[in-house]
């Protein structure tokens, strides 16, 4: 697998290849810029971060929130105590904290590795995607394509955008907003992601209006986006509707080894919020993301959570209920393969009257994956009639699978009701022989099985995601069985 | 040792104080005084508990004060019956002394059964004590306090049944402690060879309002197809600063119930460990808490299934009134051996006042794909409709508030399937419900 080594210099010529090879530049109206000129190089320093910020253009005020930021950073210790030793393995000074567009183009499809393009294939991604998932190019035309549902969006009066325009364009709203959810200090890959963000989306809906279609960050996405470091801000105002999804069900070939996420959700009075994330990264991938939102009165904040590969996945989204009767929800689906650990889970943080929370988990270990459930439910005192319901199960496949579960309840007062519940089983053999007496073979029965496990939550993915999903999971059953 | 000056800058359980403990021990083997003294010196390199402790989250740590404390010189006048139920055989400690020991009978004695006060045991059964003592190290977070109370131990008990006996009527220990700033380390070991059946209950109370310091542990050992019965009731002063770190070991097809019962005390850890090292055996881990005042009652479990087709299933249920805190953590490990592992564990939390607080932490390590494990959390009132179903029969809402508690207490009091010893521990549990 390609690391961080293996990424060209910025002084090497650029390859033979065209790089835009493979697609068809008669659609979309579009430029292509060649100058790859913006590097921060490798490493991190008070140098690497004035860089980026040069290169944005960006107001002093956030070149002062980057580097407050930074100091928190390297102040922070790891999360050792309790999180994996695996962090430790993460080399700081080897990653490349910004490149700019074209940086990535200038790789070629032959570097992207087979098993990559196996899965590609598999799922039936139509090339021009392939080439824009491996990072191989950028996917301009699709800019142009898809920019029609921004701009209908724009008629209702919807700021849809990448953080970078809306830090230059709509400063008012991003600066009230921006780092409220998630502080810098919040953990240290928080506080990175603050000194070094870059791309990602910037989401105002205006008080009453209901988005019809999802937003998709994949459709709309421009060079910026393939930032490791990207920080999105959705604000939906009162009464206000809107989906969100981000990711693809193919992986997303990196040759870098470090995402580090920020996502701040913020759904006032009466608002509904809801992220669908289907995120496959390739196996060299240390996933470190902060996810939160805040709900306020009678609003609703709707996580939809898919964790396949990576090398290590940490990942928490959280709903702070702010506002009475506010509702948090997270559901996601992990699946750890060999050499995988998918170490995600859910916050609920209770500080309204009448809140109510649910978390929906549900976990595969294949060959010597492993799965955890982390948790948190905190409900403190002088709060009345607050409900959570949590539920866990993991499912193992092999003899040398593994999974854990650790949720931390904290509940104060006697209006309140809480409940946790999980399992850990295998799939079961009756299943499966019943399957292979109707003529499937084993590992046909086995990605029935492992489909119908997770089937009540793949059904709450849109239509396209859930297909290729099942598909994705009938791959990397493949051979895991026996 | 310097750590320890800071530890108990008042006079109390210092080098000096250890050393006139040994001193006075001097009868005992040598082994044992070894065990004593590198115990000591263990207790002194061990840090305390810090905020970054995993296994202490949620505890608090400014209040784990062991300064002061001092062992008792006297044995108190005021000793409570609480054994009113048939038991085989009793040994009552006050203050750190034996004051009472009722004999064996006659026949069990000529089976090779031994009930003896843990300092006879030393001396008389020395090899026994050897192979079975502290086989299973302390791994919750209370090292620390287990090396303390190795270092000053000297009431507790061994009970040893050969293989085959079958005891139907329980043992029973009872330590009792009196006076201010006094503290007790009390050690039981008990052991059962194959196939043999016996129970023991233990009661831990304060006779008096003392600020006591209460450090026990305890090593219980079932072997091959050994059926052991374990009661722990505490209901230390509501001053009281109290640990217990109980180990349970069940080899092939044995089956261990353990009972803790916590009603007592400022602060009070109990860590219990379950390891399943042979096929079919079974353990059954229980406790009942009532939590009252500002007090913390901290619970840490483990389950540890070593060998396939093992089981294990726990069920913690605390009440919790005023402005208490419960804190359960628990974990159950499935090694990669132990296939067709059945585990389960479940706590549940019933808030009866708007300042309780109970924090809940139910983990799984599952290394192994054949198993079916699973653990469940629930923290809630009592339900309006079954209060409001008693009061409409005229039971007061005093009254009635409590016939829900102790119903809800009674899955746990049923598995004890022993109706004299079950109603002993529901008049010790009410009584915490008389102010």
């Amino acid at each position: 697998m390609a690391d961080i080594d293996t990424l060209p210099s910025t002084d090497e010529a650029p390859a033979e290849v065209n790089p835009v090879g493979g697609i068809d530049q008669a659609v979309g109206d579009f430029q292509y810029n060649v100058n790859y000129e913006f590097d921060a190089g490798t490493g991190l320093s008070e140098d690497t971060v004035r860089y980026i910020s040069s290169v944005k253009k960006e107001a002093p005020w956030i070149l002062e929130f980057r580097l407050k930021a930074l100091k928190t950073f390297l102040d922070k210790p790891m999360p050792t105590h309790w999180a994996t030793k695996d962090l430790e393995n993460i080399d700081f000074s080897k990653i490349r904290y910004y490149l700019s567009q074209g940086q990535k183009p200038k790789r070629t499809w032959d570097e992207v590795p087979d098993d990559i393009k196996k899965t590609f294939e598999r799922l039936g991604i139509p090339e021009q995607e392939r080439k824009f998932l491996a990072g191989v190019e950028a996917q301009f035309d699709s800019e142009a394509a898809y920019s029609n549902i921004k701009d209908i969006v724009a008629k209702q009066g919807v700021i849809f955008c990448n953080s970078t325009e809306a830090l230059r364009e709509h400063p008012e709203i991003f600066k009230k907003f921006f780092g409220k959810v998630i502080p810098t200090g919040d953990n240290k890959f928080s506080a990175l992601n603050s000194a070094v963000f870059s791309g990602g989306s910037f989401i105002y809906v205006p008080p009453g209006v209901k988005v019809a279609q999802p937003l998709q960050a994949y459709f709309r996405i421009n060079a910026e986006n393939f930032g490791q470091f990207e920080r999105t801000l959705i604000i939906a105002d009162e009464g206000a509707e809107v989906v969100y999804m981000e990711g693809c069900t193919a992986p997303k070939f990196s040759t870098s080894t470090l995402h580090s996420a920020v996502v701040e959700l913020v759904a006032l009075k009466g608002a509904k919020i809801q992220y669908i994330t289907v995120q496959n990264w390739a196996n060299n991938v240390f996933n470190l993301v902060t996810k939160r939102g805040v709900a306020h009165e009678d609003a609703e904040i709707k996580w939809i959570d898919c964790n396949i590969g990576s090398r290590l996945t940490m990942k928490y989204p959280g709903v702070v209920l702010k506002g009475k009767r506010a509702r948090g929800e997270v559901i996601s689906i992990a699946l750890a393969n060999d050499g995988q650990h998918q170490d995600t889970g859910a916050k609920m943080i209770h500080a309204a009257d009448d809140t109510t929370s649910v978390v929906v988990s549900k976990s595969i270990s294949v060959g010597q994956g492993r799965a955890t459930y982390r948790g948190q439910v905190h409900i403190p005192k002088h709060l009345k009639g607050c409900k959570n319901n949590t539920e866990c199960d993991a499912l193992l496949i092999n003899t040398n699978s593994r999974t854990d579960t650790y949720p931390a309840i904290t509940v104060r007062g006697d209006t309140h009701s809480v409940q946790h519940e999980a399992s850990v089983s295998k799939v079961n053999e009756e299943q499966i022989f019943y399957m292979q007496q109707r003529g499937l073979t084993e590992a046909q029965a086995m990605s029935l099985a492992v489909n119908g496990f997770v089937n009540d939550l793949v059904r709450q993915f849109p239509m396209e995601y859930s297909v290729e999903l099942k598909r994705l999971i009938d791959l990397e059953m493949e051979g895991s069985v026996g | 040792m310097s750590a320890l000056t800071e530890l108990f800058a008042a006079p109390g359980l210092d080098s000096t104080r250890f050393a006139t403990h040994l001193s006075q021990r001097s009868y005992l083997p040598d082994w044992w005084l070894e065990t004593k003294k590198a115990a000591w010196n263990q207790f002194c390199a061990l840090p305390m508990p810090s905020r970054t402790d995993e296994t202490w989250r949620f505890s608090s740590l400014s209040t784990l004060d062991l300064a002061g404390f001092e062992l008792p010189e006297d044995a108190s006048q005021h000793i409570p019956n609480l054994s009113d139920f048939p038991h085989a055989a009793e040994i009552i400690f006050s203050n750190r002394q034996l004051v009472a020991r009722s004999t064996v009978p006659a026949d069990l004695v000529a089976k090779g059964v031994i009930f003896a006060p843990l300092d006879d045991a030393i001396v008389q059964h020395g090899e026994l004590i050897k192979k079975y003592f502290q086989k299973l190290p302390a791994n919750l977070g209370s090292e620390k306090f287990v090396a303390l109370n190795t270092a000053f131990s000297a009431s507790g008990a061994l009970l040893f049944v050969p293989k085959g006996v079958e005891i139907t009527e329980p043992f029973v220990v009872q330590h009792t402690l009196s006076g201010a700033n006094k503290a007790t380390f009390p050690h039981t070991i008990v052991i059962l060879e194959d196939n043999a059946k016996a129970t023991l209950v233990e009661f831990f109370v304060s006779a008096d309002k003392g600020r006591h310091l209460a450090s026990g542990v305890n090593d219980l050992h079932a072997g091959p197809g050994a059926q052991l019965i374990y009661v722990g009731a505490q209901n230390w002063s509501a001053d009281t600063l109290a640990f217990q770190t109980n180990s349970i070991v069940a080899e092939r097809d044995a089956k261990v119930l353990s009972l803790n019962v916590h009603l007592g005390g400022r602060q009070a850890r109990h860590e219990s460990h379950s390891r399943l090292l042979g096929p079919g055996a079974h353990s059954e881990m229980l406790a009942l808490t009532v939590a009252t005042g500002d007090h913390e009652f901290d619970q840490r479990t483990l389950q540890t299934h070593v060998a396939p087709n093992t089981t294990s299933n726990l069920l913690y249920k605390n009440a919790l009134l005023d402005k208490a805190t419960t804190i359960f953590s628990g974990l159950i490990i499935v090694e990669p051996d132990a296939q067709k592992t059945d585990a389960y564990q479940k706590n549940r939390n019933l808030l009866l006042s708007d300042e309780a607080e109970a924090h809940s932490l139910p983990g799984l390590e599952i290394q192994a794909n054949d198993v079916r494990c699973s653990h469940g959390s629930t923290s809630s009132r009592i339900e309006p409709e079954q209060e409001f179903y008693l009061q409409a029969r005229g039971i007061n809402p005093e009254a009635a508030k409590q016939m829900l508690v102790f119903a809800f207490f009674e899955e746990v009091l049923n598995k004890l399937e022993n109706e004299a010893l079950h109603a002993s521990l529901s008049t010790l549990i009410e009584s915490k419900f008389k102010k």
